[in-house]
């Protein structure tokens, strides 16, 4: 095994698609090293992206906001600027895990552990964020949501790299947020979750809309059938009883454990009316 | 067998070590430089026993490879007493006998002093939040809720 911690993400990126083996980015740590220590990987290249210039901040940009790979959720908390802009995010962000595990953990790392039932995710797809990926052959930008392409499985290429994950500014009159369920108070795993965006017009009714549902299928669902139960509408009983409707037959959840078929789909059409409801005041509706 | 290089600060003192790449930060501070403070409970970040302070930032460091602390700053139990002089949080534990096994104790120690650094004055609702990453197998939570409550008034006061 080799440890490397390059300065530049074409050094990462060349290290990383000329490696033979298996490599393993390293940048929170927080599930790599548990799934080292449990014997599930053995890599043969770690590379640490902590010291690249850049992956480390949260930039301001003129389009919204640019989080570094590396920086940890910890740091998205205390961005004030950040968690105006996109509380539910951010609020998904800092349910990952314990204090010690926030100083580590990253949500770029959440996306390419790609669990179904990562918290940050279903948050970042509501919020149409949008994945800066460095590779051999140059940049490329594409939705969160394609990145997980099943449990533990990601739509990356060998040698490329998340570099940041895009935010754009949120239009005005829109709110997000995010609801999971788990049967603890803290420091559990999904058993479904929600996470909502909406834009409304002065009176109130919603204009644009993203829902999104992890833990509900292998992948996080964008679930566009719920936009369009709320887009036209004001957030009235109806529009959330459809809401709710169309989220629980949109997922495809597994019985485990945690939590049936049958109670996964109940609770997650639940935790959209109500993340929907959090949205839709934080967007200014009554 | 050779290994990886390492310099870093560990509660002030600037400390050189070589570590395998696939090594902990515990196993480092533990096997390699006989601070012993912190523990391995799960291994796995779930407990909180080997917590320590790493630039700034409470982790766990059965989290952190060795070689990863380059340059960095850590601290640890072993710098929270001055000589025989105790931190105010080591003598409130003792006083409020917030321990009975004590392997949970030094994470305890560590995760106080960081929640005290950023919020002097926690609510018992802030210390419990605080501390949720550090298991305790034997207190039941309270007398350790307790005597950090007393320390951070202590500590206030001084």
């Amino acid at each position: 095994m080799r440890y490397i911690r390059p300065l530049s993400i074409e050094d990462a990126v060349g290290q990383l698609a000329g490696s033979a083996g298996t490599a393993a980015i390293l940048a929170g740590g927080s599930d790599l090293l548990v799934r080292m220590k449990g014997g599930f990987v053995e890599p043969d290249l770690i590379v640490d992206i902590k010291s690249i210039a850049g992956l480390s901040e949260i930039r301001e940009t003129a389009d919204g906001f640019s989080i570094g790979a590396a920086v940890p959720c910890a740091v998205l908390g205390e961005n004030a600027a950040l968690k105006k802009a996109w509380p539910g995010v951010v609020e998904a962000a800092k349910l990952i895990g314990s204090k010690q595990v926030q100083g580590r953990c990253t949500i770029t790392g959440n996306l390419c552990n790609a669990s179904p039932a990562a918290d940050s995710v279903p948050a970042l797809v509501a919020a149409g964020a949008r994945a800066v990926i460095a590779g051999p052959t140059g940049k490329r930008t594409i939705a969160v949501e394609a990145v997980p392409v099943g449990p533990g499985k990601t739509s990356l290429a060998k040698g490329e790299i998340i570099e940041a994950i895009l935010l754009d500014s949120q239009a005005p009159r829109s709110g997000d947020a995010y609801l999971r369920f788990i049967p603890r108070t803290e420091m559990d795993i999904a058993v479904v979750s929600a996470g909502v965006n909406l834009t409304i017009d002065e009176h109130g009714v919603v204009t644009a809309a993203r829902i999104a549902l992890g833990a509900a299928a292998p992948t996080v669902l964008l679930v566009e059938e719920a936009a369009e139960a709320l887009i036209g509408r004001k957030l009235d009983e109806a529009a959330l009883e459809r809401l709710a409707k169309v989220c629980a037959g949109a997922c495809r959840p597994i019985d485990d454990k945690r939590g049936t078929i049958e109670f996964r789909r109940k609770v997650a059409g639940v935790l959209a009316k109500r993340a929907a409801t959090t949205a839709y005041a934080r967007a200014g509706g009554k | 067998m050779a290994g990886i290089a390492v310099s870093t600060t560990i509660n002030g003192d600037i400390t050189e070590y070589l570590c395998q790449p696939d090594e902990t930060l515990l196993d480092v501070l533990r096997d390699r430089l006989g601070l012993t403070g912190a523990k391995e409970g799960c291994g796995t970040g779930d407990c909180g026993a080997c917590s320590i302070i790493l630039d700034n930032r409470l982790v766990c460091s059965c989290l952190v490879l060795g070689a990863e602390a380059e340059g960095r700053r850590i601290e640890t139990v072993e710098g929270m007493a001055h000589g025989d002089q105790l931190h105010t949080l080591q003598q409130k534990f003792l006083e409020h006998a917030a321990l009975q096994c004590g392997i949970c104790t030094p994470g305890f120690l560590i995760a106080a002093k960081d929640l005290l650094a950023k919020n002097p004055d926690p609510s018992e609702e802030e210390i419990r939040f605080g501390l949720a990453g550090n298991l305790c197998r034997c207190t039941g939570y309270d007398k350790i809720v307790r005597a950090v409550q007393d320390a951070a008034h202590v500590m206030k006061g001084a």
